[in-house]
């Protein structure tokens, strides 16, 4: 261990420092002033290009998984619509990469980035999918690898699906950091940064975000050859922002410059993130509003000092689901369309259930990612668990699910509807958070146009809204 | 109590903050409890449960802590039948 002052206000005064070397992007480079930054030169300067990125994905496993259409699905959904309505539903299968979800293209241009530079390994923060993936990409360069993940409350006690992710990372030769609840991630990941000189896999650099463009890329070719067409909509389950933002940047790539983007999020209302008490009671570890919202609406909370995971510079609508929801479509789609799937990829698709149902026949909406299934990491594990501690889990209408309390899962499919959330409120907040960073009225041109490009607005917009705030 | 042997794969834990060290951003209930933290290694000296131990990581890394578990494994399952998601899309709610 180092010799180094390890408390808590000594590492994070060290930041900086560690970032540049954990990094070597040196993000000072793209700043233009506390609130604007050269994103897209950030995003070019990867020294990636797509052919790249796909070769470098092959090499490890990544990328061209199949996209299935939702026969079954599709028909009982155009059942319950109305005349002429019911658009087709296809979903990516991103279960069939290496890892099991689609966050191993997040951590393969990571990899590829750490050997090429001769870093010894790897290191990531994360609960999730990507813990798994950053062990997975790393043990196929040879890299060492530390996953920081925050498993237990104060009990000791962990969420069958986050434990069965660490279990995977461990699978994949990882040694895995097991914490209990809160924000003291950060901290302890910057504590193994400096003891150990590895990369920082960061979900948010660069190389994690133009790693996932391949998915865009893909289900554009996909759609375009099966159907002759663009998909009219792509379905994204969004929690920090990076599926969102390297998907719709794909698809850009691609051309689909009308492609619907839509943020899906489980709604977790009125549960803190990091309460011990809580941290057992949200039966989803990720894909929920509890960092869907707050990522969208300041993006640059994170690990690294920009953040290339920008999801408001591309969504279009912010769709909301309930867990009873998530966890009904989920079982659906094992019965009628026998794949077993893993809850937080559907979320997803149970937005795309709400959102097909009023979209026209001839249109294509597709979910883009599935997500490996598995002991701890099942429906059937959350909702057991959650009955265990407490949380009341019945058959109902999905309006009365309270998140914590209450897991109320639809009777039929026509209760499956979803909320929008209001897109103006979002960018709205994303404003105050960026006065808060430098008051509004210092803003310059340069600066009314990082923001107005930053929330998919116009300057106009902007300084419409400014005086407001 | 026995100890255990040398080289035993085991679980350590380690109180990494206290609850008067830790972030001034976590809330109450959180703030009332340690920042703990548990990895697993080998075992690099014999010792009792409960004493203070090294372990060299998968990875090779020494780490310090608790002796707390030995050969740690994980019995996280299915769960018990939920019988609110048996009938859904089958003949029984059609």
């Amino acid at each position: 261990m180092s010799a180094k002052d390890t408390s808590y206000a000594a590492v994070m005064a060290r930041k900086n420092e560690i970032m540049k070397a954990s990094l070597g992007i040196d993000f000072d480079d793209y700043m233009q002033s506390p609130i604007a930054f050269d994103y897209e030169r950030m995003m070019r300067e990867t020294g990636y290009s797509l052919d790249d990125i796909r070769r470098i994905q092959r090499e490890t496993k990544v990328g061209d998984t199949p996209l299935f259409e939702l026969r079954n699905l599709t028909e009982a959904v155009r059942r319950m619509a109305g005349p002429g309505k019911g658009a087709t539903i296809l979903v990516k299968d991103e279960a069939a990469n290496a890892s099991g979800s689609f966050k191993a293209r997040r951590a393969s241009i990571s990899a590829y980035e750490a050997a090429k530079k001769g870093y010894k390994g790897m290191i990531a923060a994360t609960s999730g999918n990507y813990g798994a993936a950053v062990a997975s990409q790393a043990a196929q360069r040879g890299l060492k690898c530390i996953v920081v993940q925050e498993v237990y409350d104060s009990r000791g006690v962990g969420q069958p699906e986050i434990v069965e992710k660490g279990r995977a990372c461990e699978a994949y030769g990882a040694e895995v950091l097991k914490l209990t609840v809160g924000p003291e991630l950060f901290y302890m990941l910057l504590r193994a940064l400096e003891d150990t000189g590895f990369f920082n896999a960061s979900l948010y650099t660069p190389f994690g975000i133009r790693g996932v463009e391949t998915l865009g890329t893909e289900i554009a070719e996909q759609v375009r050859a099966r159907y002759g067409k663009d998909p009219d909509a792509v379905m994204i389950t969004h929690a920090g922002g990076g599926n969102l933002t390297g998907t719709a940047r794909g698809l850009l790539a691609a051309g689909c410059d009308q492609t619907r983007i839509v943020a899906c999020s489980v709604d977790l209302g009125g549960l803190h993130m990091a309460s011990d008490h809580d941290f057992n009671r949200k039966s989803f570890t990720t894909g929920h509003t509890g960092f869907g919202v707050p990522f969208a609406t300041w993006p640059d909370r994170v690990d690294v000092p920009r953040n290339a995971a920008r999801s408001l510079r591309y969504m279009d609508e912010y769709h909301l689901v309930t867990q009873g929801e998530v966890f009904y479509i989920t079982e659906l789609l094992t019965k009628l369309e026998g794949l077993e799937r893993g809850p937080a990829g559907n979320i997803s698709l149970t937005a795309a259930v709400a959102v097909a149902r009023q979209m026209d026949r001839d249109q294509i909406v597709v979910v883009q990612e599935t997500e490996y299934t598995g002991a701890g990491k099942h429906h059937n594990s959350q909702l057991a668990f959650a009955r265990e501690n407490g949380v009341e889990v019945r058959r109902g209408d999905p309006k009365d699910n309270v998140p914590g309390k209450a897991i109320v899962i639809p009777v039929s499919l026509d209760q499956v509807w979803g909320k929008e959330q209001d897109m103006e409120k979002l960018r709205l907040s994303y404003l105050r958070n960026a006065a808060k960073v430098a008051a509004a009225n210092t803003w310059s041109e340069a600066d009314v146009a990082f923001l107005a490009a930053d929330i998919k607005r116009d300057s106009a917009w902007v300084r419409q809204h400014m005086a407001g705030l | 109590m026995s100890k255990i042997e040398k080289g035993t794969w085991v679980e350590i834990e380690q109180v990494v903050l206290k609850p008067e060290e830790r972030a001034p951003s976590v809330p109450e209930d959180t703030k009332q409890v340690p920042y703990v933290l548990r990895v697993s290694g080998f075992l690099l000296e014999a010792a009792e449960l409960g004493a203070e131990v090294k372990i060299r990581t998968i990875i090779g890394r020494e780490l310090s802590g608790v002796l707390r578990t030995v050969n740690p494994s994980y019995s996280h399952s299915f769960g018990t039948t939920v019988p609110e998601l048996l009938t859904i899309g089958t003949e029984a709610e059609a």
